[in-house]
């Protein structure tokens, strides 16, 4: 057993680049998929006895080509041949294929796997459970389980949503710069909702789901080797990593919220703060700021800060206020507000916020935000009030656990005992 | 005889190890190095970050300044021991006791000149 068991990874890490070549090869999700199980199924025969190839993912393109050819061939001997088109490329494939194997080949290829799963026709939720099925080989089972749904039903959403891209027109050529930006751009806000599926979990008793984080990060890397020059790649990679890092802090012994102020910061990850700041700065030299790059500034900003106390708030105002002029959203200034209480007090940060109850009346943040403003204030009625409706829009019970704590502490405060 | 040790490894697949899987990896290797290092055999060990997080400086008329690591290679550079052997053999020997059951690939060099605390004079 423990002589096979160094295959898997290698097989894991492989799988993007096999399948998006063999997508290239024979235009098809499924066949591809299979082709590469069926060279997986040689592998493990193969390998423990020859040993390891010097470059696993181009044998396994190789093989998993081979197979379908062969399956193809050997059919059209008794049935009539296939249309042309099912067999387009695979002519000058055969002539390139050794060129392609050089590693800088393959990136059109996942780049377009992951394109593929984030077609616009899709919701989100769609497009992440398909790159997980597909892109990084987890199970439904997997899948399933870190979406809180039965296995059943992740099957048949994975299964439509296959269906629904196989019919999409992704050109298969290798893209115009033009074209490259517009799908890293697509691909990076899949990544980047992978890992807050993982980070905020939207429903459930799960609060931190560790495993898509992580996969959000190994695709963000992944992308990131493959575009090494991209600073908003860098950003991504580096926001993932930095806020990762805090994990092991951010919920209690009873799985409840800890919020930034109050995290035992010796239980950050340094290596990830580490690598993310080393990114970050990668990225600056590029003087080309972007939505990621800036938040992940602002998570560096919280990462370098010894001690909550210690935090540079004007520098995370400044940030948050480049990041309003880049994408303006509610979202953006209810944060910034919190980085404007700290500075300018609670006032002048509620001021802020007043405006945005109506687009954010839906949102479980700006009403915690509101109530512990008001709380600061000392106006105790108006944060019950405030904290009751966050209480009523909270996604998991850690985050309402959360707000219930304000209301005891509101409570202490009004009927000192 | 000085040797250094460089790990060259399929990134892709160090990258995709899990937290328990990385952990158990350098537990096993400490296993080995701890036993060299108690016979005073080993010297700086070090880990570096993905090659994503390498910049190239590249010497010419004019310096090229580029983002990754100086040659995009299947295995990469990803970390350092120097290690004290007697032989050759031993070295070899050593590679194997360290790799043993992981899917890596150490290249040994002879050392030709070590500054143990830098060339500040």
């Amino acid at each position: 057993m423990t002589d096979i068991a160094w295959i898997d990874p290698v097989l894991r890490a492989a799988r993007p680049q096999v399948v998006g070549a063999l997508t290239r090869y024979f235009r098809d999700l499924d066949q591809a998929e299979e082709a590469f199980q069926e060279s997986c199924l040689r592998a493990l025969k193969n390998w423990p006895v020859n040993g390891p190839p010097r470059d696993p993912a181009a044998w396994l393109i190789l093989v998993g080509r081979n197979v379908v050819l062969d399956d193809v061939r050997r059919r059209a001997k008794s049935a009539p041949l296939p249309a042309d088109d099912a067999l387009s490329d695979l002519g000058d494939a055969e002539a390139d294929l050794a060129e392609r194997l050089d590693n800088s080949h393959y990136r059109d290829d996942v780049l377009r796997l992951l394109f593929i799963c984030c077609h616009p026709d899709l919701p989100a939720t769609q497009q992440i459970a398909l790159a997980l099925r597909i892109v990084s080989g987890l199970t439904v089972k997997e899948i399933a389980r870190a979406f809180l749904v039965g296995e059943a039903a992740m099957e048949q959403r994975i299964t439509r949503a296959k269906s629904r891209v196989a019919h999409a027109d992704v050109p298969f050529e290798a893209p115009g710069a033009a074209e490259r930006a517009e799908r890293l751009a697509a691909v990076a806000a899949m990544i980047y909702l992978i890992f807050n599926e993982g980070y905020s979990a939207s429903g459930g008793t799960v609060h931190v789901r560790a495993p898509l984080c992580e996969e959000a990060i190994r695709l963000a890397r992944l992308l990131l080797g493959l575009y090494p020059g991209e600073p908003e790649m860098m950003g991504l990679a580096a926001l993932l990593l930095i806020q990762h890092a805090r994990a092991a802090a951010r919920l209690d012994a009873d799985g409840s919220i800890v919020l930034l102020d109050d995290q035992d910061r010796r239980r950050w990850d340094r290596d990830l703060i580490a690598e993310g700041l080393a990114l970050l700065e990668k990225a600056e030299r590029h003087r080309r700021a972007g939505p990621y790059q800036l938040q992940a500034a602002i998570a560096g900003v919280h990462a370098r800060a010894a001690t909550a106390a210690a935090t540079d708030w004007t520098e995370i105002d400044r940030l948050y206020g480049a990041l309003e002029r880049l994408q303006p959203s509610p979202v953006v200034t209810l944060n910034r507000a919190v980085a404007v209480s700290k500075v300018q007090g609670a006032a002048a940060a509620l001021a802020l916020i007043e405006p945005l109850e109506e687009p954010l009346s839906g949102y479980f943040h700006f009403f915690g935000v509101k109530g512990g403003l008001l709380m600061q204030l000392g106006r105790a009625d108006e944060a019950r009030v405030a904290f009751d409706r966050a209480i009523a829009l909270a996604h998991t019970p850690a985050e309402a656990a959360h707000i219930r704590l304000h209301l005891d502490r509101l409570m202490q405060q009004s009927q000192p005992a | 005889m000085l040797y250094a040790f460089l790990c060259c490894h399929d990134e892709a697949l160090d990258s995709s190890w899990t937290k328990a899987q990385d952990d158990a990896v350098l537990a096993k290797r400490h296993k080995v190095t701890e036993k060299l290092a108690a016979r005073g055999k080993l010297g700086p060990a070090l880990r570096l970050m993905p090659t994503t997080a390498a910049t190239t400086v590249r010497m010419g008329r004019e310096p090229v300044v580029l983002d990754g690591p100086f040659a995009e290679t299947k295995e990469a550079f990803l970390g350092l021991y120097l290690i004290d052997c007697d032989s050759l053999e031993e070295a070899i020997e050593i590679a194997k006791q360290i790799g043993r059951d992981e899917h890596a690939t150490f290249e040994i060099r002879p050392v030709k000149q070590f500054y143990p605390s830098g060339l500040a004079s």
